[in-house]
């Protein structure tokens, strides 16, 4: 889509890209103030990834240090990997805004202050003994612009009729607009979207629109800028794209499943962050084929998954770690009464109660090894906000073809995050076609596990006459799946069940080495790191560094090709947003390989830049 | 999915319903009365054997699906109404029991069990109750009687009972009743309203365990004083009980309580008595009811408490998709769909 600017005293500059991060009090609309610039951006064709970072109450108390909500977003002409490490621009709506976030803001970088907030009480409430705006420390260090966005904004809205409440809310608008003409975004396409968004209330929608064009047209005629910015459009692959969040991007893989293969698609689950917007999407699509249902807990969310995969439906359940660990014993049953289910755990932090709004690959080895018995799984990751819209094909796909639960793996970071999602052809898609048995298949019986020669046992769903049979979860026989109380009996079906998910790895696909073949370091890593890690190596290997990456979209099993690319580099460097988890497993999985563990637990994605400085050192 | 709903079922027999597969529990268990019960009543309903589903828990009642010649799941602990929920939601042309148990249903189930009655999907539910646990050797259960004796409580139950058909009653169940594993064409009856009754339908059976509660429902069996002790409740007519069918139900309207009355003493007529009326959409009555047989001097009701037709949460849940497939102007391809929202185009 082309850029159209309006005609500006100023000189426009080009930039390669830039990171801004907008942090302001929990009801200050900073999520819909980030949301919206990315729109923008997207719209004038520049690649983009975004981090949400908020609060988990819903309205910390108002100005509060703990009430801050923030949304930074990586808007580039090249490939953008990662919301990027630390921001250019900040946009601070709130002293408690600027106090938590100015230590993360490049030197020199701009901060943009909405002084109106700057209040003796607000000030106190983050806990600034003096107005650090008059700290002439701060104007030295960054390029520091004060705007009374209060004020202006109030200014806007004379006489409008609108309460003084609803006038305040209207000022995030107004640092949409000044940011929007700042990086020379067309006007007019806010002003659609302020239309559609507030269609149910026109007096809102008008109110918006007129504190967006104030924003808008104080940047042209303050003179407090001195330049313009533009961003070139990126060369992204051809097609039609639109921006997702990770839990959008499942959701619509869900419905996807459905759309293509024509049948249902059942989700059966229980709110928790970070993963309810899947269940939200899911149950906007009726039409599509999609059935869904909120259940009482997490353990009947699962348990009405697996009874609809009996039944024959297309069967999904997502949560995050308290939930996965509900699930657990349902997980089990999956395994030994052999249905397809996916299961999706958008990871946060923990244990317990945690960081529920924050992101944390700690559940790897729980996904991995985290039920009671024997029972091995699938499990994969996503790796980036659209990859979940593979991933959750590609679990459902494996799931019904090798009748088992499958874990996709998912984070609270990709969950928010955004990013381009190019829009496939249904001819892209992997074709899911579930094969139910219609006939007996042994002496004019029914044999539930009878297998084939990949282990896979057939799937005879209700209403199929002649084919009734029982499953569950005592241990059943080989064949009949009547129980079995048998020692040999148990140990052929716990060694048949674990052989079944080895033979996996015919789908599992050789991993890509990102760089030379052999080199000094070899980074690897999982899931929602991948952006920081492939731009770290990028980085390096700009430097003239010797080093590779490679990313492992799939847990277990592992890609066949990767204990000989682990081995074939003196040093292997495994980061990750846990404590070490996946450098355990490779030590365990490949004996003699010993990976330098990078880990962060901080409830952010890692940087790219301790990345760098990491590889620096062990070099 | 292929289903032969619309095939006229076979004429079945009761032996069409036996998967072969001998019962295995104790001697004397009134397990078998039930399963000889419903294996008698599914014929009845014409419904294709491979279209219904048994689903059950763990305990001694929930070995049940692997008995019956039709589909069925033994599933988790307490959790089998989450698997026929998920079962019927998908598939509501499909009839789904769940076989329970006291502990089952309402000790670690009892959040499953109360939440099935309030959503009012079609499922029937069977919960033996035998007031212990049997399969793990005689523990005090969720309707063992106050100061009880059992492995776990040898000094006594600290722990006041649930009475099930008052619990289902307040969660929303529009369909609730009780029998008694031993009262044959009685239980036979209830089974047969419980399957003809759309939404969920609750049957608490009074289940003897002859091993680790031999006995418990001696008071109601006693073929000499059940006449007393049994109040069968049957839609239309008057709640009398006892020997000579004198003795009654009264509703007091001063003391707001059910009161046993005779007729033909104290000026009471058959017309003081109360008549059943299953279909009465307040519950009110039906819980006053199903908590008599807990006092003193009241004879225990078996039968039907309620029977009302409320729209079940299967059908809710297709309307709404139907709904949704008939306002949408014509299937959107996956482009279509994918391509909701702000799109832009990289050429």
């Amino acid at each position: 889509m082309a850029t159209q600017t309006t005609p500006s005293r100023l000189k426009v500059a080009e930039v390669e890209a830039v990171t801004i991060r907008f942090v302001g009090d929990s009801g200050d609309g900073m999520q819909l103030t980030g949301a919206e610039f990315t729109r923008a951006s997207a719209l004038a064709g520049n690649d983009v990834a975004t981090f949400p970072d908020f609060p988990a109450e819903i309205r910390a108390p108002a100005g509060s240090l703990a009430g801050v909500s923030g949304f930074q977003v990586n808007v580039g002409a090249k490939d953008v990997h990662t919301p990027g490490d630390t921001p250019d621009v900040l946009v601070a709506m709130n002293p408690a805004a600027l106090k938590t976030n100015l230590a993360d803001l490049k030197p020199g970088g701009l901060l943009l202050v909405n002084t109106g907030a700057f209040t003796p009480g607000n000030l106190e409430k983050a806990g600034y003994a003096a107005n650090p705006l008059e700290d002439p420390s701060l104007r030295s260090k960054y390029r520091l612009i004060g705007v009374d966005m209060n004020g202006l904004t109030d200014a806007a809205l004379a006489g409008s009729g609108l309460s003084a409440k609803e006038v305040a809310r209207c000022k995030n608008y107004f640092a949409l607009g000044l940011l929007q003409w700042l990086y020379s975004r067309p006007a007019d396409q806010e002003a659609e979207s302020i239309r559609r968004k507030f269609a149910k209330k026109p007096e809102l929608a008008a109110a918006n629109l007129k504190v967006f064009e104030a924003g808008y047209s104080y940047g042209e005629t303050s003179e407090i800028f001195f330049e313009r910015y533009a961003i070139p459009a990126t060369k992204l692959a051809p097609g039609t794209y639109r921006t997702v969040t990770g839990n959008h991007a499942a959701a619509l893989g869900f419905a996807a499943v459905a759309k293509t293969s024509g049948k249902q698609v059942f989700f059966g689950g229980y709110p928790i962050t970070p993963s309810t917007e899947i269940v939200q999407e899911l149950s906007k699509w009726k039409e599509h084929g999609v059935v869904t249902f909120q259940a009482e807990d997490e353990i009947a969310g699962i348990g009405s998954a697996i009874g609809a995969a009996y039944a024959g439906a297309l069967a999904v359940t997502a949560t995050s770690g308290p939930g996965l660990a509900l699930k657990v014993e349902m997980m089990g049953l999956a395994v030994i009464a052999e249905l397809p289910i996916v299961i999706v755990d958008v990871q946060r932090g923990g244990p317990s109660t945690g960081m529920p709004t924050k992101t944390e690959q700690a559940d790897l080895l729980m996904a991995l090894f985290g039920r009671h018995g024997e029972a091995p799984m699938p499990v994969l990751a996503a790796q980036s906000p659209a990859d979940c819209f593979w991933g959750a094909i590609e679990a459902m796909r494996i799931a019904v073809k090798w009748m088992t639960p499958v874990l996709l793996l998912t984070d609270g970071y990709l969950a928010n995050g955004s990013e381009p999602f190019r829009i496939p052809d249904a001819s892209e898609l992997p074709k899911i076609e579930p094969r139910y048995a219609t006939a007996p298949n042994r002496d004019g019986k029914y044999m539930p596990y009878l297998r084939d020669e990949k282990l896979v046992r057939p799937w005879a769903i209700p209403g199929t006459p002649g084919l009734e049979h029982r499953v569950g979860g005592l241990e059943k026989d080989s064949l009949t799946g009547m129980v079995s109380y048998d020692g040999a009996n148990h140990e052929l079906m716990v060694r048949t069940r674990a052989q079944k998910i080895r033979n996996v790895i015919e789908d599992v696909p050789d991993v890509a080495i990102d760089g030379p073949e052999q080199g000094d370091v070899l980074l690897v890593s999982w899931g929602g790191t991948y952006g920081s890690v492939r731009t770290a190596a990028e980085r390096l290997r700009a430097e003239g560094k010797a080093v590779s990456h490679v990313h492992l979209r799939w847990l277990n099993p592992l890609p066949k090709n990767l204990g000989a690319i682990l081995r074939r580099f003196p040093k292997v460097l495994v980061p990750e947003v846990n404590d070490g988890q996946l450098a355990f497993y490779l030590r365990g999985m490949f004996p003699g390989v010993d990976p330098v563990s990078h880990t962060r637990i901080n409830g952010k994605p890692l940087r790219v830049s301790e990345l760098v400085e990491k590889v620096h050192q062990i070099l | 999915m292929s289903t032969t709903q619309d095939a006229p079922a076979p004429a079945y027999t009761k032996k069409d319903f036996e998967s072969g597969v001998d019962p295995r529990w104790c001697p004397g268990c009134g397990d078998y009365s039930i399963i000889n019960q419903v294996q008698r009543t599914l014929p009845a309903a014409g419904v294709p054997r491979e279209n219904i589903v048994f689903v059950s828990g763990i305990g001694c009642s929930s070995r049940f699906p692997y008995y019956m010649r039709n589909y069925g799941m033994h599933t988790i602990h307490g959790r089998a109404p989450s698997f026929a929920t998920g079962i019927k939601l998908s598939r509501p042309e499909l009839q789904v029991w769940v076989v329970t148990g006291d502990g089952d249903a309402l000790a670690i189930g009892g959040n499953h069990f109360i939440h099935a009655c309030r959503r009012n999907v079609d499922l029937k539910i069977l919960m033996f109750n035998n007031r212990i646990y049997g399969l793990t050797k005689g523990q005090v259960s969720p309707t063992s009687e106050f100061g009880k004796k059992t492995k776990t409580t040898p000094h006594g139950s600290p722990d006041y009972p649930f009475n099930p058909p008052a619990l289902a009653l307040g969660a929303g169940a529009t369909f609730v009743a009780r029998s008694i594993d031993v009262e044959g064409p009685h239980l036979g009856g209830v089974l047969k309203a419980a399957q003809d009754h759309e939404g969920t339908a609750f049957v608490e059976v009074f289940q003897n365990c002859p091993v680790f509660n031999d006995g418990a429902y001696e008071f109601l069996a006693d073929k000499a004083s059940k006449a007393d002790t049994q109040l069968r409740m049957e839609h239309g007519k008057p709640l009398l009980f006892g020997k000579d069918g004198k003795k009654g139900i009264r509703f007091n309207p001063r003391t707001v309580t059910l009161e046993v009355v005779t007729v033909g003493e104290g000026g009471i007529t058959e017309a003081d008595i109360l008549v059943h009326d299953v279909q009465r959409e307040d519950p009110t009555l039906a819980f006053m009811l199903a908590n008599m047989g807990a006092t003193p001097g009241f004879p225990t009701p078996i039968g039907v408490f309620r029977d009302v037709r409320l729209p079940t949460g299967d059908e809710i849940t297709w309307n709404l998709i139907d709904q949704a497939k008939a306002a949408a102007k014509k299937p959107a391809s996956l482009t279509e769909f994918l391509s909701q929202g702000e799109t832009w185009t990289v050429k």
